[in-house]
């Protein structure tokens, strides 16, 4: 099968990679660029374990094909900190205890500073709704959802 | 058993205008697909359904991303715009709110960064949540075929389950809906199995307006998802609230004879019988809603 080279912006850094069609951009990330932060659920778009930016928004990467993002920026769990400050909701979700396997966990924070992206400030209702692809089994979710709210918090208060 | 398969192989193509696009297409019948999101194809193909050897990438050509709003003509939305963008824009929520309703009840966030609705019509899905707003606001589809530019009125376009009037070398381009009616209002209820994200056991879209040439004052427009080869609308029932004042009555029995126009199957989601009981309530639901806010 022939490959196709992209150009891509992953975390900022520019990369180039050559890619089969058939290969999806969460096999690219995982298995071109090791970038294993973001995880393989259940290949169909319904567990958000893959869940990271495309231009800005957020998307299961298991349902992009690595070649149709030539051009595109894409940010994966690894780059939510900057240097050496995690995000809000990278704080918050320790902070409150909303991990424990921690398999769920890299698709909620994509989804969730997503979110607070463009909604500063969500309500109970938006944080569940946003967050209804991403798919975990082991908390309930009520802590998840606290640690959303605290981000909120700790994003406002930062100004 | 293999949890994760990976896609099977295919070559993907991006063509720069819908005329390569079309005479692409119509030349590998068959073996090549317009590809969108791919929320839709790309699972099928994961689970061995689909086998294309082309992927013909057409979501970057011209209009595919627009969103056009004319206060006299209506809406046309390009087949690329995705569904979170449809949900975001404040025409389809002023003018629309029926279509941003359906939208928002697709899946997730991340998957709507994909889906659109004219991908949501072609796949032709009994299911599809957004085809029952596309169906009662009248929508026409813009299509490019080998032949050039033509239009495709979604009343005919649905022949089976992922069955369309399209043939080779067919891209739809947009959609395109009149002005809402004057007065309307509409709801989509969605039954799944769960309150978000999940499809559809049965979906009904209702829209109402006031319209002085029927009998009751009032026409009703309606839609049935999941209950069906086909996106389903009853014209009995709405042929029913059209000669009969509106009462709680008439719209109970137009609600019973949306039921019986259903021909539903037993599927893992749920059993015909439940189907057919549950498309009768929400019905009366929808249409009970609708009326509160015709009249309230």
């Amino acid at each position: 099968m022939a490959l196709h080279e992209i150009h891509v912006t992953i975390n900022d850094e520019p990369e180039q990679v050559a890619v089969p069609a058939n290969m999806t951009l969460m096999r690219m990330l995982r298995e071109k660029l090791a970038l294993t932060g973001t995880k393989n659920g259940c290949s169909a778009g319904e567990c958000g374990a893959c869940t990271v930016l495309l231009n800005g928004e957020p998307v299961n990467s298991c349902m992009v094909l690595a070649v149709e993002c030539d051009g595109a920026r894409i940010v994966t769990v690894e780059g939510l900190a900057d240097e050496q400050r995690l995000a809000p909701i990278q704080e918050t979700i320790l902070s409150e205890g909303g991990v424990q396997c921690g398999f769920c966990t890299p698709g909620i924070l994509i989804s969730a500073h997503a979110l607070l992206q463009r909604n500063p400030n969500p309500g109970e209702d938006e944080i569940r709704e946003a967050l209804v692809g991403n798919l975990c089994r082991c908390t309930g979710y009520v802590r998840i959802i606290e640690s959303v709210k605290e981000a909120a918090k700790m994003q406002s208060l930062a100004g | 058993m293999n949890t994760h398969p990976t896609l099977p192989e295919f070559d993907y193509l991006r063509p720069r205008t819908l005329a390569e696009a079309s005479e692409f297409l119509s030349r590998h019948p068959g073996e090549a697909r317009p590809f969108m999101g791919g929320t839709d194809v790309l699972v099928r193909m994961r689970d061995g359904f689909l086998t294309p050897r082309f992927l013909v990438d057409v979501k970057g050509l011209d209009g595919m991303n627009e969103l056009r709003f004319d206060p006299r003509a209506g809406l046309t939305l390009g087949a690329a715009f995705c569904m979170n963008r449809v949900i975001a824009s404040a025409e389809v929520r002023t003018h629309y709110p029926l279509l941003a309703e359906a939208c928002r009840s697709v899946a997730s966030y991340p998957l709507r960064t994909r889906a659109t609705v004219v991908g949501n019509l072609c796949n032709a899905s009994p299911a599809g949540d957004t085809i029952g707003a596309c169906l009662v606001l009248e929508g026409v589809l813009h299509v490019h075929g080998v032949h050039g530019p033509r239009q495709e009125r979604l009343g005919s376009f649905f022949l089976g389950p992922g069955k369309t009037t399209l043939e080779a070398g067919d891209v739809v381009t947009a959609i395109h809906f009149p002005l809402p009616p004057k007065g309307c209002a509409g709801v989509y209820l969605k039954l799944g199995r769960n309150q978000l994200s999940d499809l559809s056991i049965v979906g009904v879209t209702a829209l109402g307006y006031p319209d002085s040439t029927c009998l009751s004052g009032y026409r009703f427009r309606l839609a049935m998802a999941s209950v069906a080869p086909v996106p389903l609308v009853p014209v009995e029932a709405e042929r029913h609230l059209a000669s009969h004042p509106i009462t709680p009555e008439s719209l109970r029995e137009a609600a019973q004879l949306a039921a019986d126009a259903c021909s539903p199957i037993d599927d893992v989601r749920g059993s015909a019988r439940y189907r057919r009981l549950m498309v009768r309530n929400l019905s009366a639901m929808a249409l009970a809603r609708v009326w509160n806010r015709l009249t309230g």
